[in-house]
């Protein structure tokens, strides 16, 4: 399969965010949506293209999907271990290219609705590409370290588009927080990286991932402290991971996060960068599987399955609509993980990494959708509070519906996308993990449960007085809406485990219908409850926060993990640790260099009559010297 | 070849000549006096080539075309010191050598 031309699926992007981001002053707004969007669909149109050829005409070799690598040396250290730039293709980076392009292309759609009327309206979509870009970049590295330079240009992206509003404090620090927290995760990732590049001696995925492979068979023979190097390296690098996809105690950045325009939300914190980590597990998961049994695989897990459960309990307790989304997020990706975590490599038994992934696929289309709908009715109603929300459904129908779609898909009703992809991913963790199983069961019940309180919240209940009559959005808003809730239905439908699976060979996965009908019930009890509580206004959710008194107080308030972080970074780190360090700096440090400046000042004052400016005593003292020369000379030839 | 004389003699008196120009080099007040300074150490070195080449090489004559080459040259140098100095003279209507130290620390 010649793959030449899937190099420009990450250029035109490029070119796109060169082209805005240099002229952003010359480019008319209405202009510069149509590059953005133009310049998009043809990179979408590629991947699309690139998806049907792979998955359906020539991918295949006896069954198997083959790996299509094009890459050429960067930097060169040893015999064995160089850093390449190149692009690989399997199934699921392609899979990959198709939700990066996808989400990406409705979210610039829906931008320019969105967006429109705002200063920096052509930075916007310079910004958007840049992110596009470095996304594709992500997914199509070949090796760890071209994984990890386009790691950092995604979160320099996301950076930007959350600090977008410059001129709201909130929004900086919330940028800042987000850039700071994930560069920390990063650390991790990097010494991840070095140790592998030391102890493994390649960074090339094809290499590392081999299960016949030297590193995988040797890996446990270097050991430090009771684990072998390699586990530690992959645990360090799923602390990267962690930070990219929010998991805990990584996670304090993302509902800050929302701070940024809703649409960046949809495409950045919710569809691809927030799944980058996820990515970035399936990636090495061979390494994560084989490496001493599977180690850190189950820290993967437990980590994961942890974060679904305590991100959808504070969910419940929102009251910013965007926020209630971004734990969500937040759940969703911990169950990517834990799927992730449970599964096995061969045949059948890799239903958790399909199921992980096909997660992935229809959580982007859903999420994407709950995002950009959630911003429609920001759009209407000037507010992200749900206070101030109510009895939508008359004004907004598109949005009403679509977000219901999407509802739907997230708790997992069939035959919405998100009941098949979470069945996969329950039927893998009950077949190795009971404990994760029952965690699993339960945040599906929760994630009904939040998502449906929100969506009674925002489009039934009582109607609040709105500042004007609210009003559904414009086409360029909705027609993404609208494509999104179709592939909210229809994505479910694809065979995921006939393209990705571990061993890349495909398998047919069948529908366990009593774990489907336990999932499907508790979501509908899920439903239920919040119909009761929140279908029309009432006291009983006050009555029943109240019964759970502090509990509540303390899942609202996000389990202080911001206070804690504060009180550990500013009391702690701060004022111990960096305090002193500054002193030293300040006293010795600086004091040294400063002393030989002010001595050569010193110096210089005292010296620098020689240069008078006279030229005759330039010249005085060039004889003098030519004089002095020849009477050394005259010495040394005479003796 | 002159008679009498012998090539010490000569070369002292253009040596005495060369560390007239040198001093006259160093300590004049005016620029035009620095500039004829400049033309007696030439003229020193001249005198020397054509010494030389006379005393030790009598059958050559590269001393004597390097005495003419040294005087060309000498001329252009000339004009163009002339030039600077009219030039310098139209800014600061001076050609005194004191009224030229702005270039100092």
């Amino acid at each position: 399969m010649n793959i030449s031309y899937t190099v420009l699926i990450p250029l035109i992007p490029l070119a796109v965010f060169l082209l805005l981001g240099l002229n952003s002053q010359k480019i008319k707004p209405a202009i510069s949506g149509y590059i953005g969007v133009l310049g998009l669909s043809v990179s979408a149109a590629l991947s699309f293209y690139t998806a049907y050829q792979y998955f359906l005409v020539d991918g295949k070799v006896d069954d198997v999907y083959q790996t299509f690598v094009n890459k050429s040396v960067w930097m060169n250290f040893t015999e064995t271990l160089h850093i390449d730039i190149g692009i690989l293709i399997d199934p699921i980076s392609v899979m990959m290219l198709v939700v990066v392009s996808t989400v990406s292309l409705m979210v610039h759609i829906y931008s320019r609705g969105y967006m429109k009327g705002d200063e920096g309206y052509t930075r916007f979509f310079a910004y958007l590409s840049l992110f596009t870009f470095s996304m594709y970049g992500l997914v199509l590295a070949t090796n760890l370290f071209q994984i990890y330079i386009f790691w950092e240009l995604v979160g320099v992206s996301s950076f930007l588009l959350i600090g977008y509003y410059y001129t709201k404090p909130s929004a900086v620090s919330a940028a800042k927080k987000a850039f700071i927290v994930t560069r920390f995760a990063d650390l991790g990732f990097l010494i991840g990286i070095l140790i592998m590049g030391y102890y493994a001696g390649s960074y090339d995925f094809e290499t590392l991932n081999n299960p016949e492979g030297s590193v995988i068979l040797n890996g446990a023979s270097t050991s430090f402290m009771g684990l072998s190097v390699i586990t530690w390296a992959l645990l360090l690098i799923f602390m990267g991971g962690a930070g990219k996809s929010a998991m805990f105690p990584l996670h304090i950045w993302l509902p800050d996060a929302m701070e940024g325009p809703t649409p960046v939300s949809a495409l950045i914190h919710a569809a691809t960068m927030v799944v980058a980590g996820v990515f970035l597990v399936a990636r090495l998961f061979p390494m994560f599987y084989f490496v001493e049994n599977g180690f850190a695989l189950n820290i993967v897990a437990y980590v994961g399955a942890f974060s679904a459960l305590f991100a959808a309990i504070i969910a419940i307790t929102q009251t910013d609509i965007k926020r209630v989304l971004a734990f969500s997020t937040m759940s969703q990706l911990g169950y990517m993980m834990l799927a992730l975590g449970v599964s096995g490599y061969d045949g059948h038994e890799g239903v958790g990494y399909m199921a992980s992934m096909f997660h992935l696929f229809t959580h982007a289309m859903f999420k994407a959708l709950l995002f950009l709908g959630a911003g429609s009715v920001i759009h209407a109603v000037h507010s992200n509070y749900l206070k101030d929300m109510g009895g939508l459904y008359k004004y907004m129908p598109i949005t009403n519906i679509t977000f219901l779609i999407a509802a739907l898909a997230i708790a997992g009703v069939p035959p919405f996308a998100g009941f098949w992809s979470k069945d996969e991913i329950l039927v893998a963790a009950f077949e190795h993990n009971k404990f994760i199983y029952y965690i699993g069961v339960f945040v599906a019940g929760l994630t009904a449960f939040y998502m449906f309180r929100i969506y009674f919240g925002i489009f039934w209940g009582k109607e609040k007085t709105y500042e004007h009559k609210p009003h559904e959005s414009p086409l360029s808003m909705t027609i993404p809406l609208m494509v999104l809730a179709l592939l909210s239905v229809v994505a479910g439908f694809i065979p995921f485990s006939e393209f990705i699976t571990p061993d890349k060979v495909g398998f047919e996965a069948h529908l366990n219908y009593p774990l489907a009908a336990i999932a499907t019930g508790v979501g509908l009890f899920g439903i239920f409850f919040a119909w009761i509580f929140y279908k029309n206004e009432n006291s009983l959710s006050d009555t029943y926060a109240k019964a759970f008194g502090p509990f509540y107080k303390w899942a609202s308030d996000k389990f202080y993990f911001d206070e804690i972080y504060l009180f550990i970074t500013k009391k702690i780190i701060f004022n111990l640790i960096s305090a002193p360090i500054a002193k030293f700096d300040k006293k010795y440090v600086d004091g040294t260099m400063e002393g030989i400046g002010n001595k050569t000042i010193l110096i210089s004052n005292k010296i620098k009559g020689i240069q008078s400016g006279k030229f005759q005593d330039y010249a005085f003292s060039f004889v003098m010297g030519a004089v002095i020369i020849a009477l050394v000379f005259i010495y040394l030839w005479t003796n | 070849m002159i008679a009498g004389i012998s090539i010490y003699e000569i070369l002292t008196v253009t040596s005495i000549l060369f560390f007239i120009g040198i001093y006259g080099f160093i300590t004049r007040k005016n620029l035009i006096s620095v500039l004829i300074s400049i033309e007696l150490i030439l003229n020193a070195s001249v005198v020397n080539f054509v010494v030389i080449n006379k005393y030790l090489y009598p059958d050559m004559l590269q001393g004597v075309i390097f005495a003419i080459f040294i005087i060309a040259v000498a001329a252009a140098e000339t004009a163009l010191a002339v030039s600077i100095i009219i030039n310098l003279y139209r800014q600061i209507s001076s050609v005194e050598v004191k009224d030229t130290e702005i270039m100092k620390y």
